[in-house]
C-alpha cells in the first residue's frame, strides 16, 4: 500500500477508527442514565421532550443489553491487536488475505498434488486412457482453452483447430505438451514487398490454392508458381510447411485465416502474428501434462488411444 | 433531601431484569397450546427420521447444494420457491394478525413452545410458581444445587436434542448419529449442534420473554398490523371494576383482584391495564379468569378474546364474527391466495431438466464445407430430478439447421453436465447478423420431461 498511499494515511485512518470506538463507549456510558435536572418533573419518562410536549415512558432495557454493547467494544480493541485494521498495522496473528490465499493453495496441492503426481509419473498415452484424467482434462480445457479454442476444440479464425490431424508444430504427445507449456510464437511476416505486384501477390495465391486442390486459374497459376519461391524458405519448395518452425502446410485444405483468394493475398500483403501464451508458469506442469493428453486424444485415433 | 442541597435524581435507562414465574395455567388455551407444541416438536423431532426412496425424505445438503423434500429435489436455481415461501409466511402472518392478534406468538412460536417445554421441566423439578420463588430466595443449600443441577441438565439434555435434530435436516440423520455415537463429528457438524443447542437452553431457560420483550421485532410492528376489528386479549373493565374482594353486590365489580391473571402472564403484564405491546395474545389469563369465575359463580369472559369494537359497544360473539370479513382482511385473503396458488401451480408443473445455453463467445460464426455456417455452444444440461434418462438435443428456429455429430446424452439423477455442440445450418437461406434459435432437451424414455431455451445463432457477413 506505500506505494500508492502517503504513512500519513495510516495513522489518519487508526486514529480515526480508535476516536470512534472511543466515541461509541463514551455514548453508551453517557446514554445509560439521566440525571433529573432541578425544577424538571421525575416522572419516569426519559427527560427527552420532543416538538414541544412529546415525552418518551422510561422502559429500561435488561441490563445484559448494556453489557452486550461494552463487549462489543472490548471486542473491537482485542480484534483491532489480533488482526490487521489500524493502519499499517499488521496484528499480532499477523494473518492476511495473501497469506490465506496461499494457505488454500497449499491445501489444494495437498489434496490434488498426489493425483497429478500419479499422472506426471505415466506417459501422455497412459494418461489420455485414463477416464478421470480425462474428465480432469476436459475441466482443463473447459476453463483455459475454450476462449480461444472453442467449447468444441474447433478452433476460430487466427485460433487452430485441434480435433483435427493437421498440426502446425507436430502432432506428437510431447510436442503438444511442449506447446502449452512455452507457448508458440506463429509469425509469417509481410512478403508484398518480396513477392512484387499486386498481380504477382494474386498469381501465388492462386498457385497457393493449386498446391490443395482447390479451384484456381490455371494462367495466373502458372505465373505465380515463379514468384513462389520467395515463399519456399519456410513453407518448403512442395508448400508442404516446415513443423520445425510452424510454418503451415499449404497443401491441404486446413486454412487458419482463410482459404479465398482474397484472404490468402492478404496474408501475403500483411503478413500474420499469432500468439499461443505459455501455461507452464500458470498451470504448473502437472496439470499441463494432463491437459495435454487430453487435447492430444481430441485428434488421436480413438483405438490407439484406448488400446494404451 | 434537604432544600439546600437537592440531590438529582438519577433515572436508569438499564436495569436488571425481574425473573418472572409464570404459574400453571389449565383450560382451554392451556390444552389449545400443548396441542402447538406436541404438534410443531413431533413434525420437528421426527421428520429427519422419514426415509423416502432409500435416502432421507427431507435433507438440505448444502455441500452438494441440493435440498431433498420428498420426492422433489431443489437446487440453487429453485431459489425462487424459497423466496415464494416466505412471502406466503409473510402474508399468512398478516392475515393471521389483523384476525387474531399475536395467536403465533402464543401458541406456535417456537419461543413459546420450547419455553413451555423447559418450564414444564422447571416445575417439574422445582415445583410450582410459590415453591420456585421461595428456592430463588433461599440461600444456597444441598438441596438447591441438587434442584438446580437436575433443571439445567434435563434442559441441557432437550437442548442437545433440539440442536442434533435441527443438524440433522442438513446432515443425514442416521448416519449422523452414528459419529456421534463415534465422536466423529466434522467441526462445523459440533459447532452447529452446540450453537443451536446453546440458543435453545437460552432462549427457552434463561431469556423467555426478553426474547419477545427486546429482540423480536414483530411485537414492535404489531401495532401497524393491528386494527379495532382484531381479536386481542382484553379485560372487561366495565364489568370488573371497581376491583376488590368484596361480594359484586357491595358495589364492587367482578375482578375479585386475586391477581392470578398477572401470576399466570409469562410476560409478566397486568392484563387489566389494557393491551400492552408485551402481551404475546397465549391467553394463560383468560384461562385463570375463568376457573376463577368459575369457583365463584359468575360467568365466564371477564377476560376474553375480544376486539376494541366490541369491548365499546357490547357485541356479541356473533357480531365479532362478522366484522371479521373486512377489507383489510379480503385483501390479505386474496393476495395470499394468489401466492399460494401460483407457488402450488409453479411447484407442481416444474420440470426437474434445467438448460442454459452458452454461445462461445470466441468465435461470431465460421464457415465450414458445402456453405455451412457453424456456431458453438456450450450446453449446461442440469438432470435435476433423481432418475437416470437418456436425453435428446434438438434445435430448430432457421431452415435446414441441425446439430453436427449430434449424440444422445445419458445423465444420472441428480447431475450436472457440459455438453460442446455445433450448430450448423445452410448459409444460402440466412440473413447476416443475429439470428433467434431454439435448443430443446428432452428425455427419450420419457416424452414429458422436456426443455426449451432460446439462443442466437450468429451467420457472418
Amino acid at each position: 500500500m506505500a506505494d500508492f498511499t502517503h504513512g500519513f494515511w495510516d495513522f489518519y485512518i487508526a486514529i480515526i477508527t480508535l476516536l470512534s470506538i472511543l466515541g461509541c463507549g463514551i455514548l453508551l456510558y453517557a446514554q445509560s442514565s439521566h440525571k433529573v435536572r432541578p425544577g424538571e418533573a421525575s416522572d419516569g419518562t426519559t427527560g427527552h421532550v420532543w416538538d414541544d410536549d412529546l415525552t418518551e415512558l422510561n422502559t429500561p432495557l435488561p441490563r445484559w443489553w448494556m453489557w452486550l454493547f461494552y463487549i462489543t467494544i472490548v471486542f473491537s480493541l482485542a480484534y483491532l491487536v489480533l488482526y490487521p485494521g489500524l493502519g499499517s498495522y499488521g496484528g499480532k496473528l499477523g494473518w492476511n488475505s495473501s497469506g490465506a490465499y496461499t494457505e488454500e493453495l497449499g491445501k489444494a496441492k495437498a489434496e490434488y498434488g498426489p493425483l497429478f503426481a500419479r499422472y506426471m509419473s505415466q506417459d501422455l498415452e497412459t494418461v489420455a486412457a485414463d477416464p478421470q484424467a480425462q474428465a480432469i482434462g476436459e475441466r482443463l480445457f473447459m476453463t483455459y482453452c475454450a476462449q480461444c479454442h472453442g467449447s468444441d476444440a474447433r478452433g476460430t479464425k487466427g485460433f487452430p483447430d485441434l480435433t483435427d490431424k493437421d498440426w502446425l508444430y507436430g502432432g506428437a504427445p510431447s510436442i503438444i505438451k511442449a506447446t502449452i507449456m512455452k507457448g508458440r510464437n506463429g509469425v509469417m511476416p509481410p512478403m508484398g514487398a518480396a513477392v512484387g505486384t499486386d498481380t504477382d501477390i494474386e498469381n501465388v495465391a492462386h498457385y497457393v490454392k493449386s498446391l490443395s486442390g482447390m479451384s484456381h486459374d490455371p494462367i495466373k497459376t502458372a505465373f505465380g508458381k515463379s514468384k513462389f519461391a520467395a515463399c519456399i524458405a519456410c513453407h518448403s519448395a512442395g508448400g508442404t510447411g516446415n513443423e520445425a518452425m510452424g510454418a503451415p502446410n499449404l497443401a491441404d485444405k486446413v486454412w487458419l485465416y482463410g482459404g479465398s483468394t482474397e484472404t490468402i493475398m492478404e496474408t501475403i500483403r500483411k503478413g500474420r502474428n499469432a500468439t499461443m501464451p505459455a501455461f507452464d508458469e500458470f498451470l504448473g506442469e502437472d496439470k499441463v501434462h494432463v491437459l495435454a493428453a487430453y487435447v492430444w486424444s481430441l485428434s488421436a485415433d480413438k483405438k490407439v488411444v484406448a488400446k494404451k | 433531601m434537604s432544600e439546600a442541597s437537592p440531590k438529582p435524581a438519577v433515572i436508569k435507562m438499564y436495569a436488571a431484569r425481574e425473573e418472572i414465574y409464570p404459574r400453571e395455567t389449565k383450560g382451554r388455551y392451556a390444552s389449545l397450546r400443548w396441542a402447538c407444541v406436541w404438534l410443531t416438536q413431533v413434525v420437528f423431532y421426527g421428520l429427519p427420521w422419514l426415509t423416502w426412496n432409500d435416502r432421507q425424505a427431507i435433507l438440505f445438503d448444502l455441500g452438494a447444494r441440493k435440498f431433498y423434500i420428498f420426492g422433489m429435489v431443489l437446487w440453487p436455481q429453485d431459489f425462487i420457491y424459497l423466496a415464494g415461501l416466505l412471502i406466503i409466511a409473510a402474508w399468512l402472518l398478516f392475515l393471521v394478525t389483523a384476525v387474531a392478534g399475536r395467536v403465533w406468538c402464543g401458541f406456535a412460536c417456537p419461543q413459546t413452545v420450547y419455553t413451555e417445554i423447559f418450564l414444564w421441566i422447571e416445575r417439574r423439578i422445582e415445583g410450582a410458581r410459590s415453591a420456585r420463588i421461595r428456592l430463588d430466595r433461599q440461600p444456597w443449600s444441598v438441596d438447591k444445587l441438587a434442584k438446580k443441577s437436575a433443571k439445567h441438565l434435563a434442559w441441557g439434555v432437550v437442548a442437545l436434542w433440539t440442536g442434533i435434530t435441527f443438524v440433522g435436516y442438513f446432515a443425514p440423520m442416521r448416519t449422523l448419529m452414528a459419529s456421534i455415537t463415534g465422536l466423529a463429528l466434522g467441526p462445523w457438524e459440533w459447532f452447529w449442534i452446540g450453537f443451536y443447542a446453546f440458543a435453545t437452553y437460552g432462549n427457552a431457560g434463561w431469556m423467555r420473554e426478553q426474547v419477545c420483550k427486546y429482540m423480536c421485532p414483530y411485537a414492535r410492528f404489531q401495532s401497524a398490523m393491528f386494527d379495532k376489528d382484531t381479536l386481542i386479549v382484553t379485560y372487561d373493565s366495565e364489568r370488573g371494576e371497581p376491583r376488590g374482594a368484596a361480594a359484586p353486590k357491595q358495589g364492587k365489580g367482578d375482578c375479585i383482584d386475586c391477581t392470578l391473571c398477572v401470576q399466570v402472564c409469562p410476560t409478566g403484564i397486568d392484563i387489566r391495564q389494557g393491551l400492552q405491546y408485551e402481551c404475546i395474545g397465549c391467553a394463560a389469563c383468560v384461562d385463570a379468569c375463568n376457573g376463577v369465575m368459575d369457583k365463584i359463580n359468575l360467568p365466564r369472559g371477564l377476560i376474553r378474546y375480544s376486539t376494541d369494537q366490541a369491548m365499546q359497544k357490547h357485541w356479541s360473539p356473533k357480531q365479532i364474527l362478522a366484522r371479521v370479513l373486512r377489507v383489510r382482511v379480503l385483501i390479505y385473503t386474496t393476495l395470499l391466495a394468489l401466492v399460494v396458488a401460483g407457488f402450488g401451480a409453479s411447484l407442481a408443473l416444474r420440470t426437474p431438466l434445467k438448460l442454459d445455453v452458452i454461445r462461445d463467445r470466441g468465435s461470431m460464426g465460421r464457415e465450414v464445407g458445402d456453405g455451412l455456417v457453424e456456431n458453438v455452444y456450450r450446453l449446461q444440461v442440469m438432470n435435476t430430478g433423481e432418475k437416470k434418462h437418456r436425453f435428446r438435443i434438438g434445435v430448430a428456429g432457421l431452415d435446414g439447421i441441425g446439430i453436427a455429430e449430434a449424440q444422445d446424452i445419458e445423465m444420472e439423477g441428480a447431475s450436472t453436465r457440459a455438453v460442446p455442440v455445433r450448430v450448423q445450418a445452410k448459409r444460402g437461406t440466412l440473413t447476416a447478423g443475429s439470428n433467434q434459435i431454439v435448443f430443446s432437451l428432452s428425455a427419450i424414455d420419457e416424452p414429458s420431461l422436456q426443455v426449451q431455451e432460446n439462443a442466437v445463432f450468429i451467420v457472418p457477413k
